[in-house]
């Protein structure tokens, strides 16, 4: 059995994939945190790229990569979270209880993936041109141009509820609420 | 027969990224590090969503992985705005001390 480079980079970016993943729910500093997830992010970008959805690999780099992961890098320092992300009053138990639903899950989901009837065992890589932006493009503008321009209209009410919530004093119930506790 | 990686590799790393998001929700209290662990989770689920469209040989699931992805982008700014919020209001992103609606 002779190892493909694609295999090969399957394993690396795996590795590196699992291994961030586990580093960004470990780490106490929330900056750390955010690094972690953006590695975990162009790991996933490689895979992308490795079942040949090329243009998706780009939007992963700049909006999850790029945009997002700046978003919560801005939220961490206007916070300053540096001095009490570390006072973090996770028990033991709580810790006990969560690895072993999550590892109950993961074998619940390990046999369902067994189980699958495979039709066929080929692997799957970058063979097709399905995935370049010209291909996405025209399936997005053709058949599912509906649900893109729903998209635009989510958006913008995210916009407009992220600028009502976030702005100083603009909800009623905010100051009630600071008032009622001094 | 051959030595490639095939879908179910795909699945099983994506069902691995999975859950390792859903241990970050279930041990973590910080609500940022809470909401990193949800980005893991929709991020497994776009994998799985694209190897299957690679498998498929259907760009479907390429589609959807898109619109998931603008979801969770506008998912994010709104979530981090409440974090903000609550962080005015409490002085904490604590999520024990956010347990006001409980009554």
């Amino acid at each position: 059995m002779e190892l493909q480079p694609t295999s090969i980079a399957f394993m690396i970016l795996a590795l590196v994939a699992i291994f961030s993943a586990l580093m960004v729910i470990t780490r106490a500093n929330p900056v750390a945190s955010v690094l972690w997830l953006v590695l975990n992010f162009f790991a996933l970008a490689g895979f992308y790229v490795l079942l040949g959805a090329h243009f998706l690999a780009a939007v992963q780099i700049i909006v999850y990569a790029g945009a997002i992961m700046v978003l919560f890098l801005f939220v961490v320092m206007m916070l300053n979270l540096n001095r009490i992300g570390t006072l973090e009053r996770s028990t033991l138990v709580l810790r006990t209880i969560g690895a072993l639903v999550a590892g109950l899950l993961l074998i619940i989901v390990a046999y369902a993936v067994r189980s699958i009837q495979m039709t066929s065992n080929v692997s799957i890589g970058a063979m097709t041109s399905m995935g370049t932006a010209k291909e996405i493009g025209l399936s997005l503008f053709n058949r599912w141009m509906f649900p893109f321009e729903i998209i635009g209209v989510m958006l913008l009410a995210a916009v407009v509820g992220v600028v009502a919530l976030a702005k100083r004093d603009s909800i009623p119930f905010t100051r009630r609420t600071t008032g009622a506790e001094q | 027969m051959n030595s490639g990686i095939s879908l179910e590799h795909y699945l099983a790393l994506g069902a691995v990224l999975f859950c390792i998001g859903i241990a970050g929700v279930l041990t973590r209290r910080n609500a940022i590090i809470l909401f990193m662990s949800v980005e893991l989770m929709l991020n497994s689920v776009n994998l799985t969503l694209v190897a299957f469209s690679s498998y498929l040989g259907n760009a479907t699931g390429q589609i959807l992985a898109f619109f998931v992805i603008a979801v969770a982008a506008a998912e994010v700014g709104v979530g981090l705005a409440i974090i903000i919020t609550v962080f005015r209001n409490r002085h904490s992103i604590n999520i024990d001390d956010v347990n006001i609606m409980k009554g």
